[in-house]
């Protein structure tokens, strides 16, 4: 098992080399080439028509929707939209691919040259990272085989075949797993956002592989010039969650290192290798050599006709595309004042949770104060129960509510908090709660009574602080809420100074 | 043009068939034959015709993503010489599936 990887304080003597090829399920309501549903986890070969299980005399036509939201996917990563695009026949031969081919496009794609950018919030990285191409391929079947059941037999499940998908080939342009898991989370949150997928790893809407190799920097010897050697690239497979591929590329990456130790061979003379990443192994193990690319004999797909795109439809999916995220988070923290971060973390949420954000910004009118009550009540809340935004029980309204009775001086903010978790709780009125908890602002005549209740019982206190220790003083504040949880800390601190200043 | 037998072979196991010997031979010369006939295209000067992406001078045909009603089970599976009443048998494929 290779030793885990150099950590960021002592530099790893190689540069880590990371592209992406993912692929994503399009949210159409129909399979790519004909009318069958493409509803996730329905009953084994319910979704199955003659064209999608590849009957003789069957013929496929091109599903507009699914189109147009791979064009969008393309534009939304800068990609440039070929005015004239075509499909291909990739010829397998596997079970869960009935028609012995899959409909694909090899020389043609209808979209190349484009690049998305992660910036790490908190500064560690910034990455543009190429985009070679996009396109529009049709999903393959699933095959199950019991091992159990002794039978030897593999079970084929068609409703996935003919399910559109779009590719999306990075450029070997990531630097490092945390880069690679960063940068899959935008390409994610993107896609989610312009409505073009709904990514979910689990239902295998979005897929992953990765091609990773090394650049190791060689000094000069025996007259030779320094050189960089350059380790065999590795795809791996298999990856099923963001982690996953972040912890299969750390895990590869020290492999590939301790083989070149033994071995310096070196890219280009073994044959690309593939390997699938064993998860509760935490190991990458070699699997079947990939067939070579010619092996599948690409030719033009005779079944369908090609697509062309004018510039006025290109401008008019350009107009329908909505606003991505990184536009998002800037339009945010500009208009609100807030950080980039906390934009980062407001928009990372998803665009119900951002006009949540914006509903209660525009009725507290500080986005500032809204932006910290969303990060530190309403999220974290959100994650311990779970359910999205939508579904939660303290509506924009009432968290405005309660800060407008902050800002007020009716209580301080951890009092605010307090009723923000019993509204929650029992799904009573903001007032109600405020009544039952027996919160009423503090008059400044009881608050005087109080300070003073408290410089007599803290002799100390009073001491150090006309010795000039005014910090002492906090010593006071704790004191203070056990004998009136309503006391305002900053006010008893105050008028506590102001007392002593007086003695 | 002539394909040899490793050609033949090769294309016969990326279409996972059983070749035999006197397969191999006949299919060598048969499929040679066809290559050969349409390698005659090579005669022509093709340098400045663009190239043909589909013969019918047709584009941009599409349907709407529309639901359509699918086969039963029991149709689906209907031609196939193995099933358990919900999946086509085949024999032990083990390794990933999906599209490559």
């Amino acid at each position: 098992m290779p030793k885990q990887p150099a950590t960021a304080a002592t530099p790893e003597p190689f540069t880590t080399v990371i592209g992406l090829e993912v692929h994503v399920q399009l949210l159409t309501q129909t399979k790519l080439f004909c009318g069958c549903s493409t509803t996730f986890g329905r009953p084994p070969n319910t979704q199955v028509c003659p064209t999608c299980l590849g009957l003789p005399g069957s013929l496929p036509v091109m599903n507009r929707r699914a189109f147009d939201l791979a064009v969008r996917a393309a534009l939304a990563l800068e990609c440039r939209i070929t005015p004239f695009t075509k499909w291909d026949r990739k010829n397998y031969f596997y079970p869960d691919l009935p028609k012995g081919y899959q409909i694909s496009q090899y020389d043609l794609p209808f979209s190349s040259d484009g690049h998305l950018e992660v910036v790490d919030p908190k500064g560690a990285f910034s990455r543009r990272v190429g985009i070679i191409r996009v396109h529009l391929e049709e999903d393959a079947g699933k095959s199950m085989h019991d091992e159990g059941a002794g039978t030897g037999d593999s079970r084929i499940d068609l409703n996935r075949a003919g399910t559109p998908l779009c590719e999306i080939v990075s450029q070997p342009d990531l630097r490092s797993p945390q880069e690679a898991r960063a940068w899959l989370n935008e390409l994610k949150l993107l896609l989610v956002y312009l409505g073009v997928s709904d990514c979910n790893m689990q239902e295998g809407s979005l897929r992953v592989d990765a091609n990773v190799n090394l650049h190791i920097p060689l000094p000069a010897e025996g007259g030779g010039d320094a050189r960089v050697a350059k380790t065999p690239i590795v795809e791996i497979k298999n990856m099923n969650s963001f982690r996953s591929v972040e912890r299969a590329l750390t895990y590869e990456a020290a492999r590939q290192w301790e083989e070149w130790q033994a071995t310096k061979v070196e890219m280009g003379t073994i044959p690309k290798q593939t390997r699938g990443w064993d998860d509760p192994a935490g190991v990458t193990r070699p699997q079947r050599q990939k067939e070579e690319s010619s092996d599948y004999r690409y030719f033009p797909e005779p079944d369908l006709v090609p697509v062309t795109v004018t510039e006025a439809e290109i401008a008019a999916a350009r107009g329908a595309m909505g606003v991505p995220p990184t536009a998002l988070r800037a339009a945010l923290a500009e208009k609100w004042k807030i950080s980039a971060y906390d934009a980062d973390v407001l928009v990372n949420q998803g665009r119900e949770l951002v006009s949540w954000y914006e509903d209660l910004a525009t009725r507290v009118g500080e986005g500032k104060v809204a932006s910290n009550w969303m990060q530190q009540d309403v999220l974290r809340t959100l994650n311990e129960r779970g359910g999205t935004i939508a579904e939660f029980p303290v509506t924009a309204e009432q968290v405005a509510d309660i800060i407008g009775r902050v800002q007020r001086g009716e209580f301080d903010t951890s009092r605010g908090r307090e009723i923000f978790a019993e509204v929650l709780a029992s799904g009573k009125a903001v007032a109600d709660v405020v009544a039952s908890m027996g919160i009423a602002a503090v008059s400044d005549d009881d608050l005087v009574a109080l300070c003073k209740e408290l410089l007599a019982a803290n002799p100390k206190i009073v001491a150090d602080v006309k010795g000039g220790k005014e910090q002492a003083a906090a010593g006071l504040i704790g004191q203070a809420k056990k004998k009136n949880p309503n006391a305002n800390p900053g006010k008893v601190r105050q008028t506590c100074l102001d007392l002593i200043k007086g003695m | 043009m002539a394909l040899s037998r490793q050609d033949v072979a090769k294309v016969g196991l990326l279409a996972r068939l059983a070749l035999s010997d006197a397969d191999l031979d006949r299919m060598t010369g048969e499929l040679s034959k066809i290559v050969g006939f349409v390698s005659q295209l090579e005669e022509l000067d093709t340098a400045q015709a663009a190239p043909l992406a589909h013969p019918l001078d047709t584009q941009n045909v599409f349907r709407a993503d529309e639901p359509k009603p699918s086969l039963t089970t029991e149709q689906a599976l209907q031609s196939t010489p193995r099933h358990d009443g919900s999946c086509f048998l085949v024999p032990a494929v083990l390794g990933e599936s999906g599209a490559a």
